[in-house]
């Protein structure tokens, strides 16, 4: 067993978890990165398409491009690298926690430090998770597993196929499948709009002529040994009208309905999660409310856009360094009000620069966002249109904030109106 | 008058573009130059940035990752698709390098996205 202290340890080197090494070792403080893969990059590196970098770099990326600019860096900044080995087990207390880990170049790790920062990124839902009908034949993945096996591994997942929900990944890999001969013959949503970027939905869809459902679901998937197609329902009034019901003959589905936070080894730990998001709930330092314990990145909450995720990242890691200096600020709770699905984080310092996430419950156009503490207003934005699966940003430096008295809970609320 | 929506970055407006005779067009809906000179593309010859992957000689990664270096004319992308079935890359490759030069005259070149096999092993 290899035994090693650490400042800091950071569990999981894809975007997220490289931004936040990289911040800690440049407050001068010793970093290792543990990875279950072989390389860096997580999810990135089966993401080939562009589309990346546009705020962190000002550039047109693709997945494995924008992860090489931070693996670089990584490399040269005397962090310490554990590839291809899994942490099991994040035990210890408040004064030191104890990173246990299992890998190939060095069999059992034992990892003793300060501060832990999860950045284990996200999974994505499954057919257990959106209840369908039917048979349980071969042939049905999600979008993201899709992507690595054509991506990664070379293999065409099938040849007629039909995407459950518009998600990105679920538009990236209609147009994947049909540049490399498949046909798709529909994308089906259950909302009344698309939950992908328009311009997705614009060079995925239209660009092929791939027709997209929107209220619509798949009620049944039928098929003995593999997929042999499904059963495609309208929705009238948000039910199910089944005398209008068609068939789509087809030899694979794709789930692209969501992400969820993976948090097992969170959980193992004994760190408090949000329902709102799945993931910690974390102070204004992104700090869980296990001292010590740092989140960011999809491990937290789903990002839309890697630069976002990034950002946090770079963020939580000057908090760990801060930490570790022993350097701390007054805080007080934030909470998500009418129409806000979530906020992250769910504390703010008002003597600080916070970042606010936020995603909203409604779509709407010409919204106001709005912050309230003890009742009144500190702080509106109008927002052309918002919609649940596209992420608000709020930026609020100390000016934001009006004179606050200590021993009040000086509670924020985030509403939408 | 066409509808598109600017793919040029994500926040996607809705271009109305018109076709005024001998190619001059107008785009309105843009909320920056970007999205005037889309529109006039996407009008007179639509292009798109292509990515795809490359068989490799290795077993640990069979395949590499390549996009086109500028948006490639819509009417060749069939045909680099099926080109790129063809071809195999040698590892240890780095990323940037280019893979086909002036890809049928468009003046648009493939290049590797990925350094494989990847840079950065295991250290304490
Ligand atoms: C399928 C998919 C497609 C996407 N497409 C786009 C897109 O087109 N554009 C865009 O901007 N954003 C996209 N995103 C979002 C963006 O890529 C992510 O927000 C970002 O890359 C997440 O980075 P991360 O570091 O949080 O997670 P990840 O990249 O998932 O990294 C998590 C890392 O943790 C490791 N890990 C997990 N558990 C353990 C453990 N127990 N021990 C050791 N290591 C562990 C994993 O191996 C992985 O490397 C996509 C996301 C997904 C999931
Ligand atoms: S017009 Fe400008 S702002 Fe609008 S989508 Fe295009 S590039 Fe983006």
């Amino acid at each position: 067993m290899l035994e090693k202290t650490y400042d800091a340890v950071v569990i999981g080197g894809g975007a997220a978890g490289m931004a936040a090494a990289l911040a800690v070792r440049e407050g001068g403080h010793s970093v290792a990165i543990v990875d279950r893969e072989a390389y860096f990059g997580g999810i990135l590196m089966q993401c080939i398409h562009n589309g990346f970098g546009i705020h962190e770099f000002g550039e047109d990326l693709t997945g494995p491009e924008f992860a090489e600019r931070f693996i670089s860096r990584v490399l040269g900044a005397g962090i310490d690298i554990y590839l291809d080995t899994t942490v099991m087990d994040i035990t210890g207390d408040e004064a030191s926690h104890v990173v246990t880990a299992c890998g190939k170049d060095y069999g059992v790790l034992r990892l003793e430090c300060r501060a832990v920062v999860l950045a284990m990124g996200c999974r994505e839902r499954n057919r257990g998770n959106v209840a369908i009908a039917g048979t349980r034949p071969a042939g049905v993945f999600t979008a993201g597993l899709a992507q690595r096996l054509m991506n990664l591994e070379g293999y065409l997942p099938g040849r007629r196929v039909v995407v459950i929900g518009s998600g990105d990944i679920g538009l990236i890999m209609a147009r994947r499948l049909t540049l490399v001969g498949a046909q798709v013959l529909a994308v089906v949503e259950i909302l009344p709009y698309p939950s992908g970027l328009a311009r997705n939905i614009s060079q995925c869809l239209k660009d092929f002529s791939i027709p997209l459902y929107l209220s619509h679901v798949v009620s049944k998937i039928t098929g003995k040994d593999r997929v042999d197609g499904v059963e495609v329902t309208p929705l009238v009034e948000g039910n199910p009208d089944y005398t209008k019901s068609f068939r789509l003959s087809c030899d694979t589905v794709l789930l692209s309905v969501g992400l969820i936070p993976e948090n097992e080894l969170s959980r193992k730990a004994g760190v408090p999660l949000n329902d709102d998001t799945g993931g910690p709930r974390i102070d204004a330092n992104l700090m869980s409310a296990s001292p010590g314990i740092f989140a960011c990145g999809n491990v937290l909450h789903v990002h839309d856009l890697v630069d976002y995720a990034a950002e946090e990242a770079r963020r939580c890691g000057e908090a760990v360094g801060r930490f570790l200096s022993g350097v701390s600020a007054k805080q007080f709770p934030l909470t998500a009000g009418a129409n806000v699905r979530s906020v992250v984080p769910n504390f703010y310092a008002p003597d600080r620069e916070n970042v606010l996430y936020i995603r909203s419950f409604i779509v709407k156009n010409d919204a106001i966002l709005s912050l309230q503490i003890g009742g009144s207003e500190i702080k509106k934005r109008k927002l052309a249109h918002i919609q649940p699966s596209e992420m608000i940003r709020l930026r609020l430096q100390p000016a934001d904030f009006p004179a606050l008295r200590d021993g009040r809970d000086n509670l924020m609320e985030v509403a939408i109106r | 008058m066409t509808e598109f929506v600017c793919i040029a970055c994500p926040i996607g407006c809705m271009l109305t573009v018109e076709l005024k005779g001998e190619g001059e067009v107008s785009v309105t809906g843009n909320r920056c130059p970007k999205g005037a000179v889309y529109g006039r593309d996407e009008m007179i010859s639509p292009t798109r940035v292509v990515t795809a992957v490359v068989r490799t000689d290795s077993q640990a990664f069979p395949y590499i990752p390549v996009r086109t270096d500028k948006p490639l004319p819509r009417a060749l992308i069939t045909d680099l698709i099926g080109d790129l079935t063809r071809l195999l890359v040698r590892l240890p490759a780095k990323r940037g390098s280019v893979l086909i030069e002036d890809y049928r005259g468009s003046g648009v070149n493939v290049m590797l996205t990925r350094t494989l096999p990847p840079e950065g092993v295991s250290r304490e």
